[in-house]
């Protein structure tokens, strides 16, 4: 039988609706599923933002018009290869995470 | 107070209900036979007679989606559907109790399929009833309305906001020109309060709703949206006293007809019951002891108010108008046995199962159930008939 301790809440200590402050998957970090990593080649990029769009995650963050690079955040990155997959320049490549 | 009543389609008397309450969102898709009733409220909505957003999505299940939505941005919501156009909105059905979103659905019952069949049986709330919605069902075209005006003010009430589904006959109901007495919109104001969410989107308050519940917090969500189910009972009671207060008409979760003496009671749920009752009338003619009880709430099951009403009954004939397959008896007589199993003394309980994909439910049918339930048990024979099934 689950111990009390399993639980994260009591019932009537529950929200009406299960409801949550906003932005709270920012706690909820994702990056420790990661088996493979993106490893960007920037000599190739075009800074077309295909990586910044196809990411289903939202980690790639715009560094600008002077840098002009994307850049992925690894705290949330779950290395599912979209961006590999979508890049045009193919200057995105998975490589295995080394813990 | 009781006004004039006018002759109107059953389905035309849903759709000025929902006027009368002051809809602000109405998502639908079309189906046989719910179709009338969208289609006369997109009507209303076009020609300004309800101040209203009408949103005609692309399915069902995007049809339960905004619902879900719309209630939680705090606007009073409805919907209908039907069979196929239910069991397409099953995902979001499960989800807008848990979410306490008080959207107020008709569903206009007709069998699943296959084959398929457009016309009336229970097939498509049974198969949803336990998603964790305030169920009710109609008997005539007058509660039909006012069941659909008490359903927003059981809904949207804090210590409920749960959706709620009233059940309405197919054809039956639905495509009948029924005599019915339309309340004056002042009088549904009195009535029913304007809405004031529990859970609200609001961007001066925000919050994120619709969340992953892990393994530590699933258990506690469900048995929080049961509580609340469980605990919505008195407030469709209240709800129900408070609507014979300001309209005259009586209702009950549980109704019974002639039940003080009767050694057998039939068990009935929407409209066949007003069949069942005339069908009790002759047999009392014949001296016949037997009565009616028809459950009106359906979920939360009025389990109290059940029992109380069955108590005299030797014999209890429970009908169902849906066939649940791999096992023996429908879902209502599965809940009557499991309710009164822990009781010391029960009656004889049997279940029939009739009216199945539209098929006729005559007088005849309740004097033969009546005849079988009186029987005295038979080892080996169930007590359980598919009635007037051609073998
Ligand atoms: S691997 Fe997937 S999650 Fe990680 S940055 Fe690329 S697209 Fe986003
Ligand atoms: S998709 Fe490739 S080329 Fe385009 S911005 Fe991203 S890394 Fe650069």
């Amino acid at each position: 039988m689950a111990k009390e301790i399993d639980a994260l809440m009591k019932v009537r200590d529950l929200p009406a609706g299960f409801t949550a402050e906003p932005g709270s998957t920012l706690a909820f970090k994702t990056g420790d599923w990661r088996s493979m990593r993106p490893k960007l080649d920037r000599e190739k990029c075009i800074y077309c933002g295909f990586c910044y769009i196809y990411c289903p995650d939202g980690v790639y963050q715009d560094m600008g018009k002077d840098e002009k690079w994307y850049k992925p955040d690894f705290d949330y990155c779950k290395g599912c290869g979209v961006c590999a997959h979508e890049c045009p320049k193919d200057c995105i490549e998975m490589v295995l995470e080394e813990v | 107070m009781a006004g004039k009543p006018i002759g109107l389609e059953v389905s035309l008397a849903v759709a000025e209900a929902v006027r009368l309450c002051d809809a602000d969102v109405v998502a639908a898709y079309p189906i046989t036979p719910q179709t009338h009733i969208v289609e006369h409220l997109s009507e209303l909505v076009a020609d300004g007679k309800l101040d209203a957003a009408y949103i005609p999505v692309e399915s069902e299940q995007s049809a339960m989606s905004s619902c879900i939505g719309s209630a939680a941005a705090g606007a009073r919501t409805f919907t209908a559907t039907s069979s196929q156009g239910l069991a397409l909105m099953n995902e979001m059905l499960y989800i807008a109790p848990v979410l306490r979103t008080p959207v107020v659905m008709a569903i206009v019952n007709r069998a699943l399929s296959a084959p398929i069949n457009i016309w009336n049986d229970h097939s498509d709330i049974m198969s949803v009833r336990d998603a964790g919605w305030v169920a009710v069902f109609a008997e005539n075209g007058q509660e039909s309305l006012d069941l659909t005006v008490m359903a927003f003010r059981i809904a949207e009430d804090p210590r409920v906001s749960l959706p709620v589904s009233v059940n309405i006959d197919g054809f039956t109901l639905s495509h009948f020109i029924e005599p019915v007495v339309l309340p004056e919109p002042g009088e549904v104001a009195g009535y029913l309060p304007p809405f004031r969410p529990l859970v609200k989107l609001d961007i001066a308050k925000p919050v994120s709703i619709g969340l992953l519940g892990t393994p530590e917090s699933y258990t506690e969500a469900r048995k929080a949206t049961d509580d609340v189910l469980l605990a919505s009972k008195a407030v469709v009671s209240e709800a129900f006293a408070d609507f014979r207060k300001h309209f005259g008409r009586e209702y009950n979760l549980v109704e019974t007809y002639l039940t003080e003496d009767a050694e057998t009671i039939l068990v009935t749920m929407g409209s066949i019951s007003e069949t069942a009752m005339t069908a009790v009338d002759e047999m009392r003619a014949e001296g016949v002891k037997v009565g009616v009880v028809r459950i009106r709430l359906w979920r939360p099951f009025p389990v109290e108010e059940f029992k109380a009403a069955i108590r005299p009954a030797k014999n209890l004939a429970v009908i169902d108008r849906h066939m649940v397959l791999g096992v023996p008896d429908g879902p209502v007589a599965l809940e009557v046995k499991s309710l009164l199993y822990a009781d010391p003394v029960r009656p004889a309980i049997s279940n029939y199962v009739l009216g199945l994909g539209g098929r006729d439910v005559t007088r005849d049918d309740f004097k033969h159930i009546t005849k079988r339930a009186q029987e005295p048990e038979a080892p080996g024979r169930p007590r359980f008939e598919l009635v007037g099934v051609w073998e």
